[in-house]
């Protein structure tokens, strides 16, 4: 019973790391303060029942990181880099939101424009700039963190100069929702929004090739391109579903606060969503992908972030812990220490069974 | 030692897992000469080369220096350049964006502080003792490819070498660079320099060279002085045919009649790729099986290209059943019913860490298109009927091709191709760095599939392959098509005469003359 046991998580090796993870954070949660895992019922300013809690928390912000880390996945595994400009194109994707909502009124008492056209929107104008890395890095053949380093650095005075640097604010309690609650639902929105997503594109992944092309692009483009497939169009579409994410992830980040902060909003989330495709036992060198090891990754993340603010670590200091974790976590995850870990393995289950033959 | 002789080496011998790399190889270069190494692909001189560049250590075998007592140990590249062994390879490896002098003397300044002034002067010297046009300060990337593969060989050079291998330096320069080059290395021989110089142009070796060593598989064949030797003679020990070894080696003929009136599948007509090759005609009828054929580097394999849209066609016109197409990508070619089949099976046609199961299945799908994959099942059932039909020896479907011996990758990629169903399907070496049991299996599909109607373009270094699977072969010459075979003319002989050739009529003539011996 053993043996099939192991066969079937082996199959799947790649969720390993990311469910150990969070084994191991909850382990370590459970010694050092079991009241982390405590849930409680309450009702927030609007008189909405909520549910709030430590894991709430993680499902809350996780999942704005989960959806990042959808198209990071498939933009590392196509182009075998990284776009470091995430951040700031959520600055300007909100900055967007705010704009069309607000219209020339900064303080409007009514929106402007239904938040359906602000959003779609904000979708084109982030996948336009998804477009924009992705000829950089499919057509121009500029290395993904270079080409992406231009928005990067320009994206949050784009994002500011879209709104006359001025900070709207949206007075309108719907638009909160989406980084909060819907009135009777106790669990917060953005975790169905982050579901909706994962179900897309697990269902994009299954009734197309998606997969299989960038898979393939981020192998062998050279031989890709012989067998039909265009590897230059390949990496320029993930950048542009990247673009997509990012639209979805500003729509929750803006709807948080109800109004933006060009130079804080979203920081440093990129190196998050990259952590999260690495967590996932994604090569980060591109190739072979696994959607589902990055979502989780995502979370585990957002758990380890969560772990350490409530063991009041100082925000300032809380990336040294998290680089720390991190690499404990990536090193286990290289091959090199993955073949190392099952020969020992291996060698302890031998042992093992010579001692119960004996 | 020999007598005025630089390099010797005794009874070499190199193995790789599964593969005598050489066999009791001797060789021996004397003080000023060119000496041209000589052999097809995989007979083992890059093998030697990197064994006396300390790249390989040989496993067997001496090696002797002038100047050195007693035997030579040479176990790396440092070794053999402080030995006095330069190398220029194919690819010029210097760095485009330093100056010239800064490029010769990389590597080499002593201590932490450079005397800039002193290296220019030095390397203006190099440069105008051995007559090379460039200047010490100018950037590398400035000059032009041959300048560039002269700065490196004047680099090589001032390390005081005595032994100067040229690893295919010809293979990216017009012909008065090449010139320019054989001018150089006419210099260093008269200064004593012994140079090893390796080309797949025959008219090179017959300009420049003076003694030439001819290896196969790995073994020695011969050497000979250059005037010893008439180019069909060295085309044959390169191929290992003896010239009146001839037709008897067809056995299991082709059975395809050429009916004439037939339209023909494929034709091109005037086709020109920007991979350099000259324009050429060309057609297959259905249920043919043609080849192109010439020496590596002929140009066989960018002729296939052009016919798939592997490379940018610049001219010419395709015609597919009579009707004329445009094929610009290989997605043009694959949807009409064209398959290719590429030459280097690592770069170009596994992608390694997917499984044997979606390296089948990869060109069907890119086919049948983005919004209609197959399912998981489907996938299964394909791929476990072509490892079947193929008898590809996997653990399972699911297992990642790069773990697979090169036979067995090649056929999942000949699996990938046959999925598709093509009407022509275009074979590049095949059977290249194979097992013999593969490269049969390999040949005998490609007949029985010409037998069940596909057209089929078989190309192959393996001249007795060609000969045993088509029945038209296109000869190929630097680039150029330079003759046609078919029917009686399909020998070794015609075929190494047609690529030895020289001028036009000769060949016709040659090929009509059948097996007899060109004086």
């Amino acid at each position: 019973m053993d043996s099939t046991k192991t066969k079937k998580i082996s199959f799947n090796k790649q969720l390993l790391i990311p469910i150990a993870a969070i084994i191991a954070l909850a382990i370590f949660n459970l010694i050092v303060d079991p009241s982390f895992f405590k849930i409680t019922l309450g009702t927030n300013s609007a008189g909405n029942p909520v549910l709030s809690g430590y894991l709430i928390t993680i499902l809350d912000y996780g999942s704005e990181l989960a959806i990042l880390a959808i198209g990071m996945t498939l933009v590392t595994a196509a182009s075998g880099g990284q776009d470091i400009s995430v951040g700031a194109t959520i600055a300007i994707a909100g900055s967007v939101i705010l704009r069309v909502l607000c219209g020339n009124n900064s303080r409007p008492d009514t929106l402007q424009a239904p938040i359906i056209v602000a959003f779609l929107v904000a979708c084109v104008v982030a996948m336009l700039f998804g477009a924009f890395n992705g000829i950089l890095v499919a057509y121009f053949k500029i290395q993904p963190m270079v080409a992406t380093l231009i928005l990067f650095t320009a994206g949050r005075s784009i994002a500011a100069w879209i709104n006359n640097n001025e900070l709207p604010i949206i007075s309108e309690p719907s638009f909160g929702y989406f980084g909060g609650y819907i009135p009777g639902i106790p669990i917060p929105t953005p975790f169905f929004i982050a579901m909706i997503c994962v179900i897309v594109i697990m269902l994009v992944l299954k009734f197309t090739t998606l997969g299989l092309y960038t898979q393939a692009v981020g192998i062998n483009g050279s031989s890709s391109r012989l067998n039909g497939i265009n590897p230059q169009f390949i990496k320029f579409l993930t950048f542009v579903i990247l673009g997509l994410c990012v639209a979805v992830a500003g729509l929750i980040k803006v709807s948080r606060l109800s109004t933006i902060n060009y130079s804080v909003i979203a920081k440093d989330i990129e190196m998050d969503a990259i952590l999260a495709v690495a967590l996932g036992g994604n090569a980060l060198s591109g190739g072979k992908f696994n959607m589902t090891a990055s979502i989780l990754g995502a979370y585990v993340i957002q758990f380890l972030t969560t772990t350490l603010y409530k063991m009041n670590v100082n925000s300032e200091a809380l990336s040294a812990y998290k680089a720390v974790v991190v690499i404990v976590l990536v090193v286990l995850s290289t091959p090199v220490v993955r073949k190392k870990l099952s020969q020992l393995w291996g060698k302890l289950t031998v042992k093992q069974a010579v001692k119960e033959v004996a | 030692m020999k007598e005025n002789a630089v390099l010797e080496l005794h009874n070499i011998y190199k193995t790789f897992p599964g593969v005598k790399a050489l066999q009791n190889v001797d060789f021996t270069l004397c003080e000023g000469e060119i000496h041209a190494l000589m052999g097809e692909n995989g007979a083992g001189k890059s093998t030697l080369i990197k064994v006396i560049t300390g790249v390989y250590e040989k496993e067997e075998g001496t090696i002797y220096l002038k100047g050195n007592e007693g035997e030579a140990h040479i176990h790396s590249p440092q070794d053999a350049q402080n030995l006095g062994i330069s190398t220029v390879y194919q690819e010029i490896t210097l760095c485009p964006n330093l100056t010239v002098a800064e490029n010769m003397f990389i590597g080499r300044t002593k201590g932490s502080i450079t005397n800039w002034k002193k290296m220019n002067e030095d390397a203006d010297k190099i440069l105008k003792s051995l007559d090379i046009p460039a200047k010490a300060t100018q950037q590398l990337a400035t000059c032009s490819l041959a300048v560039q593969q002269m700065v490196a060989i004047a680099r090589a050079v001032d390390m005081d070498c005595k032994v100067l291998i040229l690893d295919e330096p010809t293979s990216s320069l017009d012909d008065s660079e090449v010139r320019k080059l054989f001018g150089l290395m006419n210099d260093l021989k008269s200064k004593g320099v012994g140079i090893i110089f390796v080309t797949h142009f025959l008219d090179q070796v017959y300009e420049v060279c003076d003694k030439i060593t001819v290896l196969r598989d790995g073994k020695l064949v011969g050497e000979y002085e250059i005037e010893n030797l008439p180019r069909v003679e060295l085309v044959s020990k390169m191929l290992g045919k003896e010239l009146d070894d001839l037709s008897d080696i067809k056995e299991e003929s082709v059975v395809y009649e050429d009916k004439g009136d037939e339209v023909p599948v494929f034709e091109a007509k005037g086709l020109q790729s920007d991979a350099g090759i000259k324009p050429f005609d060309f057609f297959i009828r259905k249920g043919e099986v043609n080849g192109f054929t010439g020496l590596l580097g002929s140009g066989r394999s960018e002729c296939v290209r052009a016919i798939f849209g592997a490379d940018r066609v610049i001219k010419g016109k395709v015609k597919k059943n009579g009707k004329e197409v445009k094929i610009s990508k290989p997605l043009d070619a694959m949807k009409q019913g064209i398959a290719y089949l590429p030459e280097d099976r690592k770069v170009d046609g596994i992608v390694g860490d997917l499984s044997v199961r979606e390296n089948i299945i990869l060109a069907a799908q890119v086919l049948r298109g983005f919004f209609k994959p197959f399912s998981k099942a489907e996938t299964y059932k394909l791929a476990d009927e072509y490892i079947k039909l193929l008898d590809i020896k996997t653990a399972s479907a699911d297992t990642p091709i790069k773990s697979l011996s090169g036979g067995n990758q090649q056929k999942v990629i000949v699996a990938r191709w046959l999925l598709m169903h093509p009407e022509y399907l275009i074979l590049d070496e095949p059977t290249r760095g194979i097992d013999v049991g593969t490269k049969v299996d390999i040949q005998k599909l490609v007949l029985k599939l010409a037998s069940e109607g596909m057209s089929i373009t078989f190309i192959s270094s393996e001249t007795d392959e060609m000969l045993r699977t088509c029945s038209r072969l296109v000869v190929m010459r630097d680039r150029k098509v330079v003759g046609e075979l078919s029917g009686d003319e399909l020998t070794q002989s015609g075929i190494m005469k047609t690529i030895a050739g020289g001028k036009q009529e000769e060949i016709a003539e040659s090929s009509e003359e059948g097996g007899e011996s060109v004086g």
